[in-house]
């Protein structure tokens, strides 16, 4: 794994001079758990000395739905339709790290053909997921328009998975085994027009958002992140990689075709939340390259599933796994375990917003504005429903 | 902040001027969902079987299998149909996936308005929604499967190899293939509907991926005294009515029967099976030890009634002995089954004939209940001149030749003529007596009431088979131990009614063949005239069958009667159904004194 850069010390923080709420000098603040937006299944609370944040509390349990226990008690074929709804925005990395796991507990090879139908899905999805983020931090920071364009075309992907998997966000097409379909008849011409219209759309988003004076104004060295907090505090993907972190699960430990496309790592030098969203728009147009490559070199016959038992009465011998991919917030990770019966033992979902919405916002928050907040929060790409799995 | 960083967002504007992208002005126009879209469920309620595999799947229990109105349950169909439930659905079509009958599958609608929220559970198929009869939508990629559609092959003795010797041409699953095709299974219990005797097949195939044999056989023994026969000679009503089999191959039933039985040592059936009830003081007389009687005695003896067994051959088994040749049902397999069955003390007097050693009428005197399951076993003829010609011999003698080690004498040119199991054995049994075998038949190949599975072995085998040839005459050939068969082609005339087409001879097209032997098989009728004709007057008798009342009693009360001189299907498990419940009808009348 690449080692990270060097950076002088700024993990101590002061000590920060006692709150005393009946001075009057303060104000407490909930935002969430109503917030219309991602980052409103949670709460923050927030403790302002006139608009500025002194102290950051974050609440999670608002969206909590039991999944990893439910899972025990479903078959491992019934699962695979549980799995996508624990991050609704990036419900494939669920579907491909679930099945994966089983496969291999399950001693399960999956067809070339899979694999490539499988990384296809999730460049798509992480296409989709950064183009509404996009969205989301454009709109946190009063720029209404970009949302429009970015959602607009994360609409279009929606219709390509509708087109391969028969839904638009609860896709289950990943399934252990394999995939449920192949492409349709006429849908690579078709993913590559939209790719070429979310291309030049995302030029334009550059132009407005990324070269727009105020919201360069308001997002550079807001939530900075200095590299030597990145280990201690497991900060991970374009967080991280803003920082400098040349780390990236599809290039340091590749899986599924990911070792057979060419790509670089995206890297900048300072995590702020401008930085953060500059990785995450040059990591859009990777998508964009890395779906194109597929689409090209992908086997357009053969099958697409392994020979699978009855899945009915599916026992899977006792075992244990941990297998991660790269999600567009950065590693997530699926722990599951087996133990000879038809039920999965224990399954553990590991999303990068555990920490990224709860320790890392907790620290970043203080000493910002309270009109910069929902901002900083979108810069980190967080998904509440990941944390609380 | 440059001056470009404030210019630069005026670039908005650019796109101020273009068409809406989602829907345009009014009037606003629906598109549909895409052609693979997960939509609304709809069942083709004719294909399904009501295997209530969706229901098995669905993880949110949005299914329930309901009886409907007007669908009634029949063979292969349990007259059940899946209602879903909207309240419940995740719409993951798992249901869809792993559909057997390939009937369910999803329309691509995306939205459904009522104002009754009870609409929202509805029987697929079967109640008018706006979207019956649309074509697109979500099914199952023929190339995906949730169960293997194929079946784990049986090993079988190559043919050169078969017709070399009385060799069990079957060689048995190993473990690891009997659990492969036992995981096949759905476990719907369609199978257990349309077996005769109703066993409790997915349990005895659960206990294979358990791989807990005794409890497989203890299954099957509570309907089935004869599991090791059956798991290789059964019609296996079962396997064609198993809704696996529908887009695939149907589990086999029938290997995985034998596969448990040769799992357990005859030596242990008395720890795993069931004992002798206390004695009940009465006595059961049975004429006839193939599967029925035993199957009655069996069953009876187990509830602590004395039962004696007349049998007019030398050994037990009936048909099963003298008729199925060994490559299919060695001895030593249908011994396992007698042996068990004598162990409980149930007593045969062989070479005792009813009628001849033992007047009928003693016995409904001396005993408190007689059973009667005698078979058939006289050969039906062909009803053509010259039958009685020295070189035609039927297919009953021949087999009951071999299976008493004689030489049947059939030289070295065969004709067989007939189409069902006893000419596949006649067929089959002259091949490895070394003869070339032509089968006749009057219809077509598949009109032939024999298994599939017999026809392709025989003519793996080498067996040459003539359809639509109708023999006319057996003629002496030019040498006198020959014969010479006139037959005749035939034309298939379609029944104007819709029944199966009959076959014509055709009077000019007539062929003259020479044989060493001509083995009719055509069929075979019962004898009763062991039953004095003041009795048999009294009972219902109709073409040489008994038609019993329930239970299978006859009017007169002590008699009960089964096997194939009683039902229409003539065949092993039928024989042992009706014994197993002859002997509920003989244990509820001894008990209570009540008729059927
Ligand atoms: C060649 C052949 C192949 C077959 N193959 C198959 C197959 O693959 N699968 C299948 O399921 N079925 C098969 N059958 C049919 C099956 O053998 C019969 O359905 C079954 O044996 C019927 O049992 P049962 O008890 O009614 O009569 P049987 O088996 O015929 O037994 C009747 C017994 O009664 C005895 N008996 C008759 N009269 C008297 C008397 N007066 N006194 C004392 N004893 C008497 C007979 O000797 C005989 O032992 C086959 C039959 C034949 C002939
Ligand atoms: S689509 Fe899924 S949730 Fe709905 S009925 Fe079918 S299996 Fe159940
Ligand atoms: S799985 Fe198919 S055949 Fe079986 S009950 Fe359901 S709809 Fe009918």
């Amino acid at each position: 794994m690449p080692q990270p850069p060097t950076h002088s010390s700024s993990l101590d923080m002061a000590q920060p001079e006692p709150i005393d709420l009946s001075s009057g000098k303060y104000v407490k603040l909930w935002q969430g758990p109503q917030h219309p937006g991602i980052t409103g299944n949670m709460s923050l609370e927030l403790t302002l000395c006139g608009d500025e944040i002194v102290e950051c509390k974050t609440h999670v349990g608002y969206l909590h739905r039991g999944f990893e226990k439910f899972m025990e008690r479903r078959t491992y074929i019934q699962n695979f339709t549980v799995v996508c709804r624990i991050a609704v925005p990036e419900p494939t990395f669920n579907e491909y790290l679930y099945s994966a796991a089983i496969e291999e507990l399950a001693g399960i090879e999956v067809p070339e053909r899979a694999n490539w139908l499988r990384a296809l899905n999730l460049e798509m999805m992480r296409l989709a997921s950064f183009l509404m983020w996009t969205g989301g931090m454009s709109g946190a920071f009063g720029l209404y328009t970009v949302p429009n364009w970015t959602l607009t075309y994360r609409d279009y992907i929606l219709d390509l998975f509708e087109e391969l998997t028969g839904a638009r966000i609860y896709h289950m097409y990943i399934v252990p085994g394999g995939v449920r379909n192949v492409l349709p008849d006429g849908w690579k011409a078709r993913a590559l027009e939209i790719l070429k219209g979310t291309e030049k759309m995302m030029r334009e988003v550059d132009r407005v958002m990324m070269n727009n004076a105020v919201f360069k104004a308001r997002s550079k060295g807001l939530g900075l992140i200095p590299p030597d907090m990145v280990d201690p505090y497991g900060i991970v993907g374009p967080n991280a990689r803003a920082a400098g972190f040349k780390r990236d699960l599809r290039k340091d430990e590749p899986y599924l075709v990911y070792d057979q496309l060419d790509f670089e790592v995206v890297t900048a030098t300072a995590s702020d939340a401008y930085e953060r969203a500059w990785v995450r728009q040059q990591e859009i147009f990777q998508c964009i390259n890395l779906i194109r490559q597929m689409l090209e070199r992908m086997p357009d016959s053969g099958p697409f599933q392994a020979q699978m038992p009855n899945v009915l009465h599916w026992k899977i011998p006792p075992g244990e796994t941990y297998l991660k991919a790269e999600c567009t917030r950065g590693e997530y990770g699926y722990y599951v375990v087996t133990d000879g019966s038809e039920y999965v033992r224990r399954v553990h979902v590991r999303g990068p917003s555990y920490t990224h919405a709860i320790a890392v916002m907790e620290r970043l928050a203080v000493g910002t504005n309270i009109a910069d907040i929902a901002g900083l929060m979108v810069s980190l790409h967080t998904y509440p429903p990941e944390i609380e799995r | 902040m440059s001056l470009k960083d404030l210019i630069s967002p005026f670039f908005v504007w650019q796109r101020a001027f273009e068409k809406p992208y989602t829907v345009g002005l009014k009037p606003i126009v629906e598109r549909p969902g895409a052609p693979a879209y997960r939509g609304f469920h709809i069942n083709m309620s004719d294909d399904c079987v009501g295997c209530g595999s969706c229901f098995t799947i669905c993880q949110n229990h949005a299914i329930d299998m309901v009886k409907v109105d007007g669908l009634e349950a029949h063979g292969g169909d349990s007259g059940l149909r899946p209602r879903f439930d909207y309240g419940r659905c995740c719409w993951c079509g798992l249901c869809v996936d792993i559909c057997t009958a390939g009937s369910l599958r999803m329309t691509n609608e995306y939205a459904w308005f009522t104002t009754n929220p009870d609409d929202f559970r509805f029987v697929a198929g079967m109640e008018n929604k706006s979207w019956d009869g649309r074509t697109g939508g979500y099914h199952r990629h023929p190339d995906y499967h949730l169960f293997p559609p194929k079946r784990i092959e049986m090993e079988m003795l190559a043919p050169e190899e078969s017709v070399a010797s009385f060799t069990e041409v079957a060689k048995g699953y190993t473990e690891e293939q009997a659990k492969l095709e036992a995981d096949r299974c759905v476990e719907c219990g369609i199978c257990v509907a349309t077996c005769p005797a109703h066993m409790d097949v997915p349990d005895y195939i659960h206990s294979i991926r358990d791989g807990d044999y005794e409890k497989g056989l203890q299954l099957m023994y509570r309907t089935n005294p004869f599991p090791a026969t059956c798991g290789r000679i059964c019609t296996r009503r079962c396997e064609s009515v198993c809704p696996v089999g529908i887009q695939g191959e149907p589990v086999a039933i029938r290997w995985l029967k034998r596969f448990i039985v040769d799992q357990v040592a005859e030596a242990d059936y008395a720890r795993i099976l069931p004992n002798v009830e206390a004695d009940t003081g009465k006595r059961i007389a049975i004429v006839g030890a193939g599967p029925g009687g035993l199957s009655a005695a069996y069953y009876l003896r187990l509830k602590g009634h004395a039962v004696e067994v007349f049998e007019s051959q030398a050994q037990a088994g009936g048909m099963l002995r003298y008729g199925v040749p060994s490559y299919r049902l060695p001895d030593p397999a249908l011994d396992k089954d007698i042996e068990h069955i004598r162990s409980l003390g149930v007593e045969i007097h062989f070479n005792h004939s009813i009628g001849r050693d033992t007047a009928f009428s003693d016995l409904l005197d001396n005993y408190d209940a007689v059973f009667v399951s005698t078979g058939l076993n006289v050969p039906s003829q062909m009803r053509i001149q010259g039958e009685d010609h020295p070189r035609v011999m039927d297919g009953l003698k021949l087999l009951d030749d071999v299976a008493n080690g004689k030489d049947p004498q059939i030289g070295t040119s065969v004709a067989v003529i007939g189409g069902g199991n006893v000419a596949m054995d006649a067929a089959r049994v002259s091949r490895r007596l070394g003869a070339e075998v032509t089968v006749l038949y009057r219809r077509r190949i598949e009109d032939m009431p024999a298994d599939t599975e017999e026809i392709h072995e025989a003519q793996a085998e080498g067996c040459i088979f003539v359809t639509q040839a109708i023999p006319v005459e057996a003629l002496n050939a030019a040498q006198s131990d020959q014969v010479t068969l006139k037959w005749g082609e035939a034309e298939m005339l379609q029944d104007p009614k819709g029944g199966r087409p009959r076959p014509v001879l055709q009077e000019e097209r007539m062929h003259l063949d020479t044989f060493d032997t001509v083995v009719s098989a055509i069929g075979q009728g019962s004898n009763l005239d062991y039953i004095p004709t003041e009795i048999s007057d009294q009972l219902q008798i109709k073409w040489g069958k008994f038609i019993p009342g329930d239970y299978q009693q006859m009017v007169l009360n002590k008699l009960f009667v089964g096997g194939d001189v009683a039902n229409a299907t003539a065949d092993a498990i039928s024989a042992i159904e009706d014994g197993h419940h002859a002997a509920r009808g003989i244990h509820r009348f001894l008990d209570t004194g009540q008729r059927g």
